[in-house]
């Protein structure tokens, strides 16, 4: 494996620089080189949106992106969202209170998909809401609890997200 | 799974891409990645150079250039949803891009890489053929013309010669139509559309269709214009069996199928597809202040 790349990006507002294959895709990368695990990986075909990350602001598909096309990016994953002093981040508390997850496995991608919904700053509907979920997929909850919960906080905090 | 090792080029301008692409073997272009990584993942795919176009702004753009749009082919899928000249001069392609996939994938997909992948029930691909948009290609050698009809060679197979680049889209916005629709049916939204039928429709006095353009795609391996339909269709003031009968030509075009959808089936959907499509399409005609009365 020679065709490495050395690869300089912003996780969670921390600076990185590392030795990287040009294989290596975006989640594999967070996971197994910053040990960041949170970020889910699925389907690795972009079906599932378990590795949802946000790339400068907006949501990708970190299984779909090589992590050599990260250089220069700021990454948020959802070891970003809590706050400093580890309390839950609007819509991490609002996930608690609605039961929107069980086995947590799609959780990550279902939260960053919301932050930058939240980070929009404006009051969806519900269909609004369950369209932009249509890219991440829940075998467990039947998505009521996610979209209670999406929605009692977009509705209630039009700005909560803005300052991430 | 893991795709396997390549090597990585990042050209930062057309020039330099084309000179990558000339001298590299077995080199594949990457743009958006929403369907060439899969594909490499599940080693359908195995280039040994990758050339990511990510970083060439000239092939990032949505502007008016005399009486056509022309648009990059590096333009991302959620920069043409929001775009304002998008919205004014070819709202059809909105509707159509807003059942393409997801906010994620349209946040990396770009309209160049969906026009070369050429996945047969494409969206992007169908308001091509059905806007008559011309593919302009750049290689070492020029520049090179191509239109929508002959764009597609066969299954996800583009026109593009060896060394060649697809640099933009033109679309011609000199006749606004008065009213559009693009409907499809896919198993879950923003899944690949089984089928799918845009149309674009222009009025003339006493509400007769003037001019009708109508493109089905899911049916066959690239989108097909239904000529006979659009031409049966002029100087008529439609009423409910006008629709019927453009249906019934919808349904009459040979499917494919395999092994989950039969022909029959996309045949069917292709008659019900049509049907709503021409009558959304119609009824906005009718309200459009553009209309004649």
């Amino acid at each position: 494996m020679n065709n490495n790349q050395t690869l300089s990006l912003t996780v969670n507002g921390v600076n990185h620089v590392r030795e990287v294959p040009s294989r290596m895709n975006l989640v594999d990368f967070l996971r197994n080189e910053l040990k960041l695990t949170g970020s889910h990986v699925g389907c690795e075909h972009g079906v599932c949106g378990a590795c949802t990350v946000l790339v400068d602001g907006l949501s990708v598909r970190a299984c779909l992106m090589f992590a050599v096309q990260a250089e220069g990016c700021n990454v948020t994953t959802v070891e970003g969202l809590a706050n400093a002093d580890g309390s839950l981040s609007p819509l991490q508390a609002a996930f608690h209170e609605h039961h929107g997850l069980q086995c947590g496995f799609c959780t990550p991608g279902m939260l960053m998909t919301l932050q930058e919904l939240l980070q929009e700053g404006k009051m969806p509907s519900e269909d609004e809401v369950r369209e932009r979920l249509s890219g991440n997929l829940c075998r467990c909850t039947g998505y009521e609890g996610i979209v209670q919960a999406a929605l009692e906080v977009l509705n209630r905090h039009p700005s909560a997200g803005r300052d991430q | 799974m893991k795709c396997a090792d390549f090597q990585y080029h990042r050209p930062e301008s057309l020039a330099q891409a084309l000179r990558l692409l000339n001298e590299t073997n077995d080199a594949c272009l990457l743009a958006g990645g929403q369907s060439l990584v899969p594909l490499m993942n599940f080693r359908l795919a195995s280039p040994k150079n990758l050339i990511d176009l990510n970083h060439i702004n000239e092939l990032n753009h949505i502007k008016i250039v005399g009486q056509n749009l022309h648009i990059g082919a590096m333009t991302r899928q959620r920069s043409l949803e929001y775009s304002n000249l998008i919205q004014e001069h070819l709202p059809v392609l909105k509707t159509a891009l807003l059942q393409v996939g997801h906010r994620q994938t349209r946040n990396r997909g770009t309209i160049g890489g969906s026009l070369c992948h050429l996945d047969p029930s494409a969206e992007l691909v169908a308001i091509c053929a059905l806007t008559d948009a011309i593919m302009n290609t750049c290689s070492l050698q020029g520049r090179r013309q191509i239109t929508s009809s002959n764009w597609a060679l066969g299954l996800m197979t583009n026109a593009l010669h060896q060394g060649e680049i697809l640099e933009y889209i033109s679309i011609p916005i000199n006749e606004p139509s008065h009213g559009h629709a693009y409907v499809e049916y896919a198993r879950r939204h923003g899944d690949f559309a089984i089928v799918a039928v845009g149309t674009r429709l222009w009025l003339g006095l006493d509400q007769k269709i003037s001019k009708a353009s109508i493109v089905l795609s899911g049916i066959s391996q690239s989108p097909i214009r239904l000529k006979i339909a659009e031409i049966a269709l002029q100087g008529v003031k439609p009423n409910e069996s006008t629709w019927q009968q453009a249906a019934q030509l919808a349904q009459q075009i040979p499917a494919m199928q395999d092994e989950q959808i039969t022909s029959e089936y996309r045949q069917h959907l292709a008659r019900i597809l049509t049907y709503r499509s021409l009558e959304s399409a119609y009824q906005m005609a009718l309200s459009s202040p553009r209309a004649q009365a």
